[in-house]
């Protein structure tokens, strides 16, 4: 079983669309959407949800104003800034309360207070779902407002999507990834095949894929590049293939700017199946090097 | 007053119309500074291309065991809530990079084993470009500790006039870091399905942070009319709109300002910093 992980840098290449684009042509995958912080696969291949799950990532603290006697230990200890006097608490006296969108889940208050206050509870984080699509079966998941733990949700979704293939037999998994390069990019892509940067000809893309490269040596994973909207600007197109060749990278493929991305997109359609022309033709080019390049 | 400039999806242009404020702001004869909070992949000073004139190296504390006083009762491997601490037969194994610096370790260590040692997880980069004050973070490769750089970056900037802050996308704690204590939010957004998607998660961020927003959307007449119809039905301002245009398009991939390029722009910012003043001050 392969494992083909596609991230971006930079937001805004065409990651999403491209990602839909390869679920439509292979043939025996598992999709995982891991871009849990502003998920957006789920609005191309119109998942069929058949499990849903809650995820809890970790605890949170929460005090018991009953029990509490107002002596500020716990706020002084609080590295993350997460407790402050409760104005609105009500019964007299000093009370304490922890913003829940501030605690990071460590357990000193808990662990310390004097009395005894404070509950270590569950944290309610999102929640990840097993789905059917036209494509073949989705992990996928919702990240509550507001809420942290995105690289633990990662690893479950991968997870999920590994146990899937195994039952039913797939010999892929493509994983949408996050931009950027910090902890939810870190969770998608250790331990994967095969990493596809797919990026686009700026200053601030090239910079960007930069970076992510940077990341994906590190961790020492086999990483080519997709040049999207590669005709915006043939120069940086240029630079990125001469950067990348220095960097042991392969260019796997380059895609013009092109507007039906976008009306595919309003039609809920991966760009192969609204149209057949030349960007479809590129699209499959550039997933037979993906088979290739997996070996 | 600190404006914070996001966006649930990312590639709206979050970037472009931070700079562009800025620089409108400037140009009107304001004191403003621009900081760039995206510190994973920091792409503002490609178009203000600051003159940088102060460099911190940023840290966070990670535990420092000192065997000697260490009986191995295994309590810090007990008590992280993140398995950044392992204890073996006779060693402590610190996974730092896995470590929230919450000092809980440090705090439950019976025989006072364990003290509190600095991790390099990036760079703070401080100057300036023309009248515009400048700063932005930037994380080392391999480092997560997004949310600790984003808190010492805003830290410092500290300034009297107004603040336009760049934050990364997405909507969980890095975003969370960089827009608290913010005075008003510009989600930054496209006109299509994806565009409309992650604005709606973004919207639900804010509301639930409880700051003042707006909406500016980019390349508008793309895509159909479901934001600016969401936008109604949400009672949300929109603030800016700006089409499509290739000469834009190719203008930033070249890192030019395009208010330099299209002067004809400055109304829509003018219009913007109008807008949001007017809604702080309700």
């Amino acid at each position: 079983m392969k494992e083909v992980i596609v991230i971006s840098g930079k937001g805004g290449t065409g990651k999403t669309s491209i990602t839909a684009a390869f679920a439509s042509l292979a043939q025996n995958a598992v999709i995982a959407d891991c871009d849990v912080d502003a998920a957006d696969l789920h609005l191309i291949l119109e998942p069929d949800i058949t499990t849903e799950n809650n995820f809890s990532g970790g605890k949170t603290a929460v005090i018991n104003t009953d029990k509490c006697i107002g002596c500020g230990k716990c706020a002084n200890l609080c590295r993350f800034d997460a407790i402050h006097l409760d104005a609105k608490a009500t019964g007299g006296g000093k009370k304490f309360s922890i913003d829940p969108i501030s605690c990071e889940g460590c357990k000193v208050c808990v662990e310390f207070c004097p009395v005894r206050a404070i509950d270590f509870k569950d944290a309610l984080n999102g929640k990840w779902f097993i789905s059917k699509t036209r494509f073949g079966p989705m992990v996928h998941a919702k990240l509550g407002i507001a809420e942290e733990n995105s690289g633990k949700l990662v690893c479950l979704i991968r997870q999920k999507a590994k146990e899937i293939a195994k039952e039913q037999n797939k010999d892929l998994i493509i994983v949408d990834g996050s931009p950027g390069i910090g902890c939810p990019v870190i969770a998608s892509i250790t331990g994967a095949d095969l990493v596809i940067v797919v990026t686009e000809p700026t200053l601030s893309g090239k910079h960007d894929l930069d970076r992510v490269v940077d990341l994906t040596s590190n961790f020492g994973i086999k990483t080519a590049v997709c040049i999207n909207k590669a005709d915006i600007n043939p120069e940086i197109t240029e630079q990125i293939v001469e950067q990348a060749g220095k960097r042991n990278v392969k260019v796997i493929g380059k895609i013009a700017y092109d507007e039906s991305f976008t009306k595919a997109q309003i039609l809920k359609a991966a760009i192969t199946e609204y149209t057949g022309g030349f960007i479809a033709g590129e699209i499959k080019k550039i997933w037979q090097e993906i088979i290739y390049n997996l070996g | 007053m600190k404006i914070a400039i996001a966006s649930g999806k990312g590639g709206t242009g979050k970037t472009t119309i931070a700079t562009n404020l800025a620089y409108y702001i400037a140009q009107s004869g304001e004191n403003v500074q621009y900081i760039d909070c995206d510190v994973e992949e920091p792409n503002g000073h490609i178009f203000l291309k600051p003159k940088i004139e102060e460099k911190d190296t940023v840290t966070v504390g990670v535990p420092d065991v000192d065997l000697k006083k260490c009986n191995m009762c295994g309590k810090c491997a007990e008590f992280c809530q993140y398995n950044a601490i392992a204890c073996l037969k006779n060693n402590i194994l610190v996974f730092e990079e896995l470590c929230h610096s919450c000092g809980g370790c440090m705090m439950i260590c019976p025989c006072g084993a364990m003290c509190e040692k600095q991790r390099a997880i990036g760079v703070a980069e401080f100057g300036v470009a023309g009248n515009i004050k400048f700063g932005h973070g930037k994380l080392n490769v391999g480092a997560i500790q997004t949310p600790a750089l984003i808190k010492y970056v805003k830290k410092k900037a500290n300034i009297n006039g107004v603040v336009v802050i760049d934050v990364p996308p997405g909507t969980s704690c890095p975003v969370i870091e960089a827009i608290k204590n913010v005075n008003f939010v510009v989600l930054v957004t496209e006109p299509t399905p994806f565009g409309l998607n992650d604005l709606e998660l973004a919207v639900g961020m804010v509301r639930t942070i409880g700051i003042p927003f707006g909406v500016a959307i980019n390349r508008c007449d793309i895509g159909d009319g479901r934001v600016v119809a969401y936008c109604k039905e949400e009672r949300i301002d929109i603030l800016l709109e700006i089409p499509h245009n290739r000469k834009i398009a190719e203008n930033y991939s070249n890192g030019n300002m395009i208010l330099q390029i299209m002067p004809e722009l400055n109304e829509k910012f003018e219009t913007l910093y109008n807008l949001i003043n007017r809604q702080i001050n309700v």
